[in-house]
């Protein structure tokens, strides 16, 4: 079992607070959902756990199986466990997504320990069975003139290579068709019921419908405000973020 | 593990001799004690020309060949007026024109001096290379100090040897072709070399033969304030087929190091001529070489050209598109890390029909590195049917790189065909992040977007080149990131 601790966590990005008092544990196994109004800080969230230079943490602390990771670089977070599906995903022009997750894959391994090749391209192949993705598709450059859904595929298919413990994904159904959702949400729930621990981040109760999840947490103004079962992603659909405003307001 | 016992360890870097130099180059930062059996001293003057003829006991003809080149490098202006001002920090006064162990040219591994041995082990020279290594020939300060792969070429009539050699043994060959595709006064640093050239290969491959292993050199500078100035002619006669590939590192030192090289290749009707460079110079080295084809009737010229490492190279191969449908290719990579300038490019001159010229250019930047290309197409009006192709690409690393293209195309007539295009990117904060994300170290990142940058230039390479060119990538990316 592990768990990803976010304790009273605040974070800047400049002079300007965006997180301000964070807090969240997720377990092995779990689902959550972050649902908010836009600038309510949840890609803020995400970017700042996953340790970019940009977002200055400037109070709390986030534990990965009890041990803080804040003094961590990005990619020693990542070998540690953490995985960040993102919105907008960079253009890698001239590497393919079999030598990138090759190299991510060799990252992983103690020094000197050489890749067994065949080896990984059969888990390859079956990541991308199990994604129904073109054999093709890893000979392509990582997300280079890719559509958004191939774009959103990709990482699925990267977290399902490196196996995190912990995975947050951040507004995954933006940009995604209603084809794309589906085939999506396919491999996020195939990857679903073991140790993986999912923080998904968004804005539409739409991604919901197709992965389901244990925990509904709704962000506003840098905090948790409000948490719940699925219902509550159904009842923030129909009433609105303004509900939760005057909600708010009455408090 | 070699013995290191006889390794002098180098100075620490003279800040004034390189002032922005600051990347550890542990890959060739060392040096050897040698005896030198001659040695021309420093300066420049008719008596070191004497001198280096004396020692290589030329005809009169190279003698006054040398000493008129003398009078014209003494001639020409430096060409601060459109290169780099750097170009005023050559002392030309200090710099030694030629030394050498005096020992023949060796033909077998078990000859080559113990000291020159560790030398390439130091190197680490990988398995692929060593394999390569029995059959190369090495250029160990002036002299080359290695060969046998001509013995093999040699069955086939191919004449494979250094340029002192050949100007003995084979000076009809040598003396029709020497000096007529890069005459002495081509440019400053060609006079400076038709001056005081030693060493570099002459290569005669007979009509219609096609030699099947790459001919290889492996050159390296080793003694301090030493400039090298290799000559090589390479001349592929009516259908003849060969590859040549060359590869350069040197040791670091205090003071700079002069790096003036000719390269001449003549491809008659039908011949291929590639010719491949990978070099990876010290970053005190002025590298200013000068480097052009002749393509006659239906000849290809390819130049695949990689630069890394130098204080200043300054390199434009080029192709003379002399018969029609000659065809003239440059591909050519450079990568320049702090207090490094790759000023390169290519020259493509038409002068026929049906001719066809490519030039893919990729640049890389990093820290305060520099990187200027300049390319010189040239069509003249009465031509018909010529086709150009020019892609230039530089890729910035960090924020304070500076990249600078200079394309000159004149195109004349309207019977041609020119295409070029252009393209700068930065590797950005957010990609390096994204990889970051993925378990890469920033090093790693970094070398990886490069890597990807000129990943279908580099497949082009030789396996052994793409692989060796990858590790110094790696090499120079490492220092890059704080």
């Amino acid at each position: 079992m592990s768990q990803l601790e976010i304790k009273d966590l605040h974070v800047s990005i400049g002079e300007k607070a965006i997180v301000k008092g964070f807090s969240l544990t997720i377990n092995s196994g779990e689902v959550h959902a972050i649902m908010g109004p836009n600038g309510t800080g949840k890609s803020t969230l995400s970017k700042a756990i996953s340790g970019h230079p940009d977002y200055t943490i400037t109070g709390g602390d986030v534990l990965l199986d009890g041990r803080s990771i804040l003094a961590m670089q990005p990619d020693e977070r990542a070998r540690a466990g953490l995985f960040l599906a993102f919105q907008y995903p960079s253009e890698i022009p001239g590497v393919t997504i079999a030598n990138f997750l090759r190299a991510a894959v060799q990252a992983r391994m103690a020094e000197g320990e050489e890749l067994d090749a065949t080896g990984y391209y059969k888990r390859l192949y079956s990541k991308m069975d199990l994604l129904k993705i073109d054999r093709k598709f890893t000979s392509r450059a990582v997300n280079d003139g890719f559509s958004g859904g191939e774009k959103k595929r990709c990482e699925i298919l990267q977290m399902a290579m490196l196996e995190p413990k912990f995975a947050l994904m951040d507004e995954t159904d933006s940009g995604l068709d209603i084809d794309a959702l589906r085939i999506v949400s396919e491999g996020v729930n195939a990857m679903r019921g073991g140790t993986l621990g999912i923080l998904m981040i968004t804005h539409y109760q739409r991604l919901l419908d197709y992965i389901v999840p244990d925990h509904v947490h709704v962000m506003w103004d840098g905090r948790i405000v409000k948490s719940g079962d699925k219902s509550l992603a159904l009842e923030l659909e129909a009433k609105g973020y303004d509900w939760v405003k005057k909600e708010l307001a009455k408090a | 593990m070699p013995d290191l016992a006889t390794t002098t360890l180098p100075e620490a870097p003279d800040a004034a001799a390189n002032p922005v130099a600051g990347i550890d180059q542990t890959k060739g930062d060392f040096q050897y004690n040698v005896d030198y059996e001659f040695d021309a001293g420093t300066g420049l003057t008719e008596n070191t020309i004497r001198y280096i003829s004396s020692v290589k006991k030329e005809a009169l003809w190279i003698l006054e060949f040398r000493l008129k080149a003398l009078q014209t490098f003494l001639s020409k202006p430096m060409p601060t007026h459109w290169a780099t001002k750097d170009l005023d920090n050559i002392h030309f006064d200090k710099i030694r024109y030629y030394l050498s162990q005096g020992q023949k040219p060796k033909r077998t591994w078990d000859e080559v001096p113990d000291d020159i041995k560790r030398t390439f082990e130091r190197l680490g020279i990988p398995e692929q290379e060593r394999k390569f290594l029995a059959g190369v020939e090495a250029q160990f300060d002036s002299e080359a100090a290695y060969s046998n792969v001509k013995d093999i070429v040699a069955k086939q009539g191919v004449i494979f040897a250094n340029s002192t050699e050949a100007l003995r043994e084979h000076p009809e060959i040598f003396r029709k072709f020497f000096g007529k595709v890069i005459p002495t006064g081509d440019n400053k640093f060609s006079a400076l070399n038709s001056a005081v050239f030693s060493g570099g290969s002459f290569i005669y491959v007979p009509k219609g033969v096609k030699v099947a292993q790459p001919l290889q050199a492996y050159f390296r500078i080793n003694a301090e304030n030493f400039g090298q100035f290799e000559r090589t002619l390479i001349i592929a006669d009516e259908g003849a087929e060969l590859t040549y590939m060359e590869g350069c590192t040197a040791p670091k030192f205090s003071t700079s190091t002069l790096h003036s090289a000719v390269v001449e290749l003549v491809a008659l009707k039908g011949a291929k001529i590639q010719y491949i460079t990978v070099q990876n110079w010290a970053n005190n080295v002025f590298n200013l070489v000068t480097k052009r084809g002749v393509a006659h009737e239906e000849a290809t010229i390819k130049w695949i050209d990689c630069n890394i490492g130098s204080r200043l190279t300054m390199k434009y191969p080029g192709v003379v598109l002399k018969g029609r449908k000659a065809r003239g290719e440059v591909i050519s990579i450079a990568l320049a890390n702090d207090g490094q300038h790759q000023d390169t490019g290519a020259k493509m001159i038409h002068a026929a029909d049906e001719t066809t010229s490519n030039i893919v250019a990729k640049s890389i930047s990093v820290g305060q590195g520099r990187s200027t290309y300049r390319g010189v197409v040239h069509i003249p009006k009465h031509l018909k049917g010529c086709k150009n192709n020019t892609e230039c690409d530089a890729l910035l690393i960090n924020t304070n790189s500076r990249t600078d293209t200079y394309p000159a195309i004149t195109v004349r007539g309207d019977a041609n065909s020119v295409q070029h295009e252009a393209s700068v990117s930065k590797v950005s904060e957010e990609q390096i992040f994204y990889m970051q994300q993925r378990g890469l170290t920033e090093a790693q990142a970094m070398s990886l977007s490069v890597n990807g940058f000129i990943n279908d230039l580099a497949s082009q390479f030789p396996m052994e080149y793409s692989v060796e060119l990858k590790r110094l990538i790696d090499l120079e990316m490492e220092g890059s990131v704080g």
